[in-house]
């Protein structure tokens, strides 16, 4: 098998420390309120979360590549089902008034 | 803690039954050890790790747990015959439904269906055992041991009472401080462990184990349904073990996730509970649609119609079973939002599951249908469980339910969904599948008496119930007034339960009469069936296949016999490797059923101690580098002229 420069990795790294550094800078050094970067950083952390599954993890990759997809697609399916689906029910009945 | 607070005393019923219990368990020590059998059972059985013994045993534990809750069954339906009776008290009908509703899921449909797939899955892909063989012993032993626990409750400490949705505060310590609910809350722990092992073994097997040629899309529907319950199962039961463990720390340690007092919410119980407890009821009925399908074909003489909607409506099923658990709580104060997207989700499930049915008859129209038992089973199922999906369709409406909800109507409802889903299949299976476990034929002639008796006493008892429902009586009623006008009806229906017990005494005389007079010369293939399991032995031989098959397509037993395929040649056997029995899934088992006896008594520093048990074997286990042994080719061959014998 030809070796090849690690290209993918070197991304995924610089990626991977470029987001947390942002993270961080978004939770020290602005004015948002603690909600605005709750969002904020839970979307970078998202986006981290599909760096690392494609660079590192190979999730597109090798034999098994749509299985892994299904995978995974299914686990986000079941947590959004699951965790979104219970603030939805829990928060808006009539014990939230 | 006094002798006397730790047995139960002080209701003739349960000293009975305490009497009962000790009786049988020195007369099973006394004749195990007269007829010399204690090695037999260790080395045959307790320690086996071969799939179809496996299988055996959950359908064992099955059939016992049927009859412990099916004894509920009949106290509650004996308590409410007439009006003001005095049979059972308040608290007593209480534990009698609560042990009813979780013994019957979870230890009476849940490990006769993990049986009946652990026997026959493996052999319908081709495949020698199951992926992980010690892990399903380790499955088995943790199910048996949690459901023992289980089942001790009543006669030590006292049983559980807040219903087998044990919904918060009744169930938290404050309501209910008695040991029965932390019975609830460690036993199904523990049997929830076996039951995701079997899940991940089960998709491991399907995904990697099938044979040569066998395509997802050609694999029978059996397997198929094999493979969604157990992806659900992962998907769901996770949830299960996490809400158990906060009931735990809240009940045991003084946690406070279920209590408002605490910054904790009721509520939250119910939303994870159903989480769960939704899928739970598609994860039992999964199965006993495959096995529907595998008995109608058969006895149709005829292919599965419509194969590529029957997986699609399945895995549409499952999809949705995940987005519908509201349904069973539209009257906690949800906001109209919730309750109609959950309303609407509900009403879907009913499409698929409706494909499915028209599939079943398209593939009797025109068959040639043979009317055996199995096939009886499977007749019943459509009409039965139809009422089922009607009223469940009704249920659905949001709306409707605040009128329905927690009425002997809903009752009536969930009963025709899981005894004509779940009981009925698992009849069918074992009538279809029997010759394949032991060796021989159940009869068909007591098999008659025993679905005559069971369909008509089912429909007497249930039914009724229906109208009493609509009329008001709520579910978990121990008792009323004449003047509600009850009475004939809830007496008819206790008449029914006595005839849908005599149903199931003429099974287990059906079983009897079978062991001791059936054929056993009945060949692998009593039934002229169409897939691979009926390519082996009755009983099946230990290493299943001599020769792993090469599969082409949909019924690939059915082609082999058409083709001629379906014998082997001397050159071709090769030595057979097999994994070896183990003790340590048995001992792991009885270690935690030891310390969740303790947690159950809250003797939390014994229950640390005993821990180191659980420790120890899991360590053993790592150190165990057996890998198996091998049966030699000549043996093979011989076994194999011995059963096709023109060999
Ligand atoms: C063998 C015949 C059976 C009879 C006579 C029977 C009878 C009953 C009765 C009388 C109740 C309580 C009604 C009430 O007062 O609320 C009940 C509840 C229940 N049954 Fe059955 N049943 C039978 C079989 C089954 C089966 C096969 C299953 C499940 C696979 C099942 C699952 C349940 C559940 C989950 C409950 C609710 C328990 C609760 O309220 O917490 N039953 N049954
Ligand atoms: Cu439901």
């Amino acid at each position: 098998m030809k070796k090849h420069f690690p290209m993918n990795h070197v991304i995924g790294f610089l990626l991977s420390i470029a987001l947390t550094l942002f993270a961080l800078f978004i939770a020290f050094e602005t004015d948002f309120t603690t909600n605005v970067k709750l969002w904020i950083i839970g979307a970078f952390a998202i986006f981290q979360a599909l760096v690392q599954l494609i660079m590192f993890m190979h999730m597109t990759e090798g034999k098994a590549k749509v299985a892994n997809i299904i995978n995974i697609s299914y686990s986000v399916f079941l947590a959004v089902v699951i965790v979104a689906g219970s603030i939805w029910i829990l928060t808006t009945g009539h014990a939230a008034h | 803690m006094k002798l006397d607070e730790f047995f139960v005393t002080g209701d003739p019923l349960i000293l009975g039954s305490q009497i009962a219990i000790g009786l049988t368990m020195v007369g099973l020590v006394v004749l195990i050890t007269y007829l010399k059998k204690w090695k037999w059972l260790w080395n045959e059985w307790f320690t086996t790790v071969d799939h179809k013994k496996i299988g055996i045993m959950y359908i064992i534990a099955g059939v016992l747990m049927f009859f412990r809750g099916g004894v509920d069954g009949l106290m509650m339906k004996a308590q409410t015959s007439r009006p003001n009776m005095e049979f059972l008290d308040a608290q007593h009908y209480d534990e009698v439904f609560t042990t009813h509703g979780v013994v019957m899921i979870l230890f009476m449909a849940m490990p006769l269906l993990i049986g009946i797939i652990n026997v026959v899955m493996p052999l319908q892909i081709g495949a020698r055992d199951v992926a992980f063989p010690k892990l399903n012993a380790l499955s088995f032993w943790t199910f048996f041991v949690g459901a023992m626990l289980f089942n001790i409750s009543f006669v030590i400490g006292g049983s559980p009472d807040a219903g087998w949705t044990s919904y918060f505060p009744l169930a938290g310590s404050e309501f209910s401080p008695d040991v029965g609910n932390n019975y609830y809350a460690i036993a199904l722990q523990i049997a929830g462990v076996g039951t995701l092992a079997s899940g991940i073994n089960f998709i491991v097997t399907i995904l990697k184990m099938r044979a040569p040629g066998m395509k997802l899309m050609k694999m029978p529907m059996f397997s198929w349904t094999t493979l969604v319950t157990s992806v659900l199962i992962v998907a769901a039961f996770p949830i299960f073990t996490v809400a158990l463990a906060l009931m735990t720390l809240d009940r045991i340690f003084g946690a406070h996730f279920f209590t408002v007092a605490g910054g904790g919410d009721p509520m939250l119980w119910l939303n994870l509970f159903w989480l769960w407890g939704h899928p739970e009821v598609y994860i039992v009925v999964l199965p006993a649609f495959g096995m529907f399908s595998e008995v109608i074909a058969t006895f149709s003489r005829k292919n599965l119609f419509g194969y590529t909607a029957m997986v699609v409506s399945i895995v549409a099923i499952a999809f949705l079973s995940m987005l519908v658990w509201v349904h069973h709580f539209y009257t906690m104060g949800n906001s109209a939002a919730v309750n109609s997207v959950f309303s609407i989700t509900t009403m879907m499930i009913a499409i698929p599951t409706g494909v499915k049915i028209f599939n079943w008859l398209f593939t009797m129209r025109k068959g040639r249908i043979k009317f055996t038992n199995a096939m009886l089973w499977a007749l019943a199922f459509i009409p039965n469980f139809t009422i089922g999906g009607v009223t469940g369709v009704m249920l659905a409406m949001a709306a409707a339910d605040y009128q329905y909800h927690n009425t002997l109507f809903l009752v009536a409802h969930f009963h025709y969904t899981l005894i004509p889903g779940v009981v009925f299949a698992v009849f069918a299976g074992l009538y279809y599948w029997w010759p394949k476990m032991f060796g021989f034929k159940l009869n068909e002639k007591i098999g008659k008496w025993h679905f005559w008796l069971f369909v008509i006493g089912f429909n007497l008892t249930f039914m009724p119930m229906f109208f009493v429902g609509l009329d008001g009586m709520s579910r978990r009623m121990y008792t009323y007034s004449e003047s509600t006008g009850w009475g004939p009806l809830l007496g008819i229906s206790a008449v029914g339960s006595l005839v849908l017990a005599a149903g199931f005494a003429a099974l287990v005389y059906n079983i009897y009469w079978s062991f001791r007079y059936a054929s056993r010369d009945i060949g692998g293939d009593p039934w002229d069936a169409r897939t691979l399991e009926w390519a082996t032995a009755s009983p099946v031989q230990e290493y299943n296949f001599a020769i792993t098959p090469q599969v082409t397509d949909h019924d690939e037993f059915w082609l082999m016999k058409k083709q001629g395929r379906n014998t082997i040649k001397k050159e071709d056997v090769k030595d057979i490797h097999m994994p070896s029995n183990s003790a340590i899934p048995i001992i792991l088992s009885v270690a935690m059923g030891i310390v969740g006896f303790f947690l159950v008594f809250e003797w939390v520093t014994l229950a640390a101690i005993f821990s180191v048990l659980i420790i120890g074997g899991l360590i053993a286990n790592s150190f165990d580098y057996d890998d198996g042994y091998h049966i030699p080719a000549k043996k093979v061959w011989e076994t194999e002229q011995k059963w096709r014998g023109d060999l």
